[in-house]
């Protein structure tokens, strides 16, 4: 994994502290040229890992990518699904059977309507396969050496106990895209001793990092000392607390810890991205404690 | 310390959050889970460690609870409860609290009575954000109360289609039922209960038996005034959206899940306010939750159930007392369109 990954929720209007910035945002994002030039920004700065939910305007920044493979040649995307939202409000539209029809591929309709549903009901990680290949679609012929499991749906399984689903999904991605899966959570001890309980080894766990503790379940000294376990490689996200922490501040803050292997972060101007990234580097260079250079990668 | 023997009933979307909370709660047990829906509890017998009913009686009576969560339409309410009741279960109830007032009072005077606690899934009240506006208004911070405006915006209903209990008002559905009652919930809760209603409508956009947008006017025990918009087919908004802004001698509260915004005309002697606009944001005010699934206010909510039922805490918000309140209002809108 990069050092640094780029994140999308500023593409998107999802904003953790305001409303109003989040309308901003989807005004200014509103044709696909204008995340791509960020994305361009970004890249330009030495960051070439795109980290995003699954909404179908990713889709578009595909086929951009495709399409121009020599600029995007070192270009990786570690999709995130599913957007759940899209479920959410389907669920309450159509119903929970409903719902899952609706978003299964046509052929699989068909196939459901000859009594196949029956099937599929009943064998719900193949369900859970299927959704996943949904989602993925729109990847087709673009790196994605990670895929992620959103946050809702890692923690919501996390809290039914049902851990067998979380590694069903670890080992569908392997055998499926030859990719590691990612968790995403707001209660990384939980599900750090739940992943090491099912035996998946240095699970990839992308999750809230900050010093003020923002969404970190169970607190910051019990994120800190999962870190010292080395059990799982952690992404750190929503550094900046969901933007109530000084920028340069919080980026100390994650970059003090030698453990974390990687920083997520998202920016809208290229100002905020260069000094964003150029603090990540230094700070984890002074600290001398990055496994990695900045723009070394590792195996993924 | 002993733990709290949880059941839950109702297992569609609300129910399945409330089980994975209360599943990862250091003071719970999980004693059962209902549903009559195959697919779901299918999923839960082989991926789970609950014990699975499809009957929910069968359910009490085997794995005793001493509190249950109950996520089932809002039409199966009364009877279920207060069957609960009558059994000394203390009961969390999905929202709103039942499909016609009289019967939200019945209910009150039941857990009373069995002296069993009791809340109503109006997470809102739970979130940092309306906890300060309340306390602010509590205050005087802003002044005498002169005008209110609620509403809440989402993205629910966007096409025709009417399969679900959601677009069957006999059921509890609609946007009135379902959205708008999280608004009038927070008036209630923060301003002041709603007494009158004025010039409802409610407005059908998508649906054919159910509204989809709430828009009227609402007056207080108190005599102050506000506006009712309400609408679930707006799909400017990602999610859902719920704004409470309120006029007052002093300056002006404008408050969502995300952002308390607060305008002084003159300084208070009150911490962390000013004379001119501040502006506080939830991460500065939420209180952190153990477990984290969809916003903290879900989270924060059973907690305080929870821990009313072990005692730890009073059963003071969102009681039944104050969903009856919340039930009056609706049949008030209702009756006057």
């Amino acid at each position: 994994m990069d050092r640094i990954l780029f994140g999308d929720n500023q593409f998107f209007g999802v904003n953790h502290i305001s409303d109003e910035k989040s309308r901003q945002q989807l005004v200014h994002f509103k044709n696909d040229e204008a995340i791509i030039e960020v994305l361009d920004l970004a890249i330009q700065e030495g960051v070439n890992t795109f980290m995003c939910t699954t909404y179908a305007r990713i889709g578009n920044i595909c086929s951009h990518v495709k399409s121009n493979p020599e600029k995007y040649a070192d270009f990786k995307i570690f999709p995130c699904m599913p957007y759940a939202h899209k479920y959410a409000n389907a669920v309450t539209e159509l119903g929970m059977v409903g719902a899952v029809k609706s978003y299964l591929p046509g052929n699989m309709v068909g196939t459901m309507l000859k009594g196949g549903w029956a099937f599929l009901s009943k064998d719900y990680l193949k369900l859970m396969e299927v959704l996943v290949d949904a989602e993925m679609k729109m990847f087709e012929g673009v790196s994605t050496p990670i895929i992620f499991l959103q946050n809702v749906v890692t923690d919501m399984l996390l809290g039914l106990q049902a851990g067998e689903v979380l590694a069903a999904f670890h080992q569908y991605v392997k055998k499926r895209y030859n990719a590691e899966a990612g968790f995403i959570t707001m209660n990384l001890p939980l599900l750090s001793k739940t992943l090491d309980g099912l035996g998946i080894e240095q699970p990839i766990i992308c999750t809230s990092f900050n010093k003020e503790g923002f969404r970190m379940s169970g607190g910051v000294k019990a994120y800190e000392e999962v870190l010292a376990a080395k059990k799982c490689r952690v992404i750190a996200m929503q550094i900046f607390g969901g933007g109530f922490i000084p920028a340069k501040e919080a980026v100390a803050y994650v970059s003090s810890f030698t453990e974390i292997e990687s920083i997520l972060f998202g920016a809208s101007s290229h100002g905020n991205i260069k000094a964003t990234t150029s603090w990540i580097r230094e700070m984890s260079l002074a600290n001398n404690k990055t496994k990695s250079l900045p723009n070394e990668q590792s195996k993924l | 310390m002993d733990k709290l023997k949880l059941a839950i009933i109702g297992l569609g979307k609300m129910g399945l959050s409330h089980l994975s909370i209360a599943g990862a709660h250091s003071e719970v047990s999980i004693v059962g889970v209902c549903d009559t829906s195959k697919i779901v509890i299918d999923f839960l017998k082989k991926f789970t460690p609950f014990e699975c009913f499809s009957d929910y009686k069968k359910m009490i009576e085997s794995s005793k609870p001493h509190a249950v969560i109950l996520a089932v339409p809002t039409k199966f309410h009364y009877e279920m409860i207060a069957d609960l009741l009558q059994k000394k279960i203390h009961v969390f109830s999905e929202k709103p609290l039942t499909t016609h007032p009289t019967e939200a009072t019945h209910l009150t005077q039941l857990a009373n009575q069995f002296e069993v606690v009791n809340q109503v899934g109006y997470h809102n009240q739970f979130l940092g954000t309306f906890i300060e506006m309340k306390r602010l208004i509590n205050n005087g911070t802003i002044g005498t109360i002169q005008h209110f405006t609620g509403e809440a915006y989402g993205p629910v209903i966007t096409k025709s289609n009417e399969s679900t209990w959601r677009s069957n008002a006999s059921e509890g559905g609609g946007c009135l039922m379902d959205y708008a009652s999280h608004v009038i919930d927070l008036i209630n809760g923060s301003i002041g209960v709603i007494t009158k209603t004025h010039g409802f409508l409610l407005k059908k956009i998508y649906s054919t038996n159910v509204e989809d947008a709430v828009y009227g006017l609402l007056e207080l025990s108190s005599g102050v005034t506000g506006v009712l918009s309400v609408n679930w087919s707006d799909e400017t908004y990602r999610k859902m959206t719920t704004r409470i802004t309120i006029n007052g001698s002093n300056g002006k509260i404008i408050c969502d899940a995300t952002e308390l915004k607060v305008f002084l005309k003159n300084s208070i002697e009150m911490e962390g306010y000013s004379k001119g606009w501040n502006i506080k944001t939830v991460g500065a005010l939420q209180e952190p939750v153990d477990f984290y699934l969809r916003g903290e206010e879900y989270s924060a909510q059973l907690d305080y159930f929870i821990k009313a039922a072990l005692k730890k805490v009073p059963n003071t918000i969102n009681t039944f007392e104050q969903a009856a309140h919340t039930d009056r209002a609706i049949q008030l809108i209702q009756s006057s369109n």
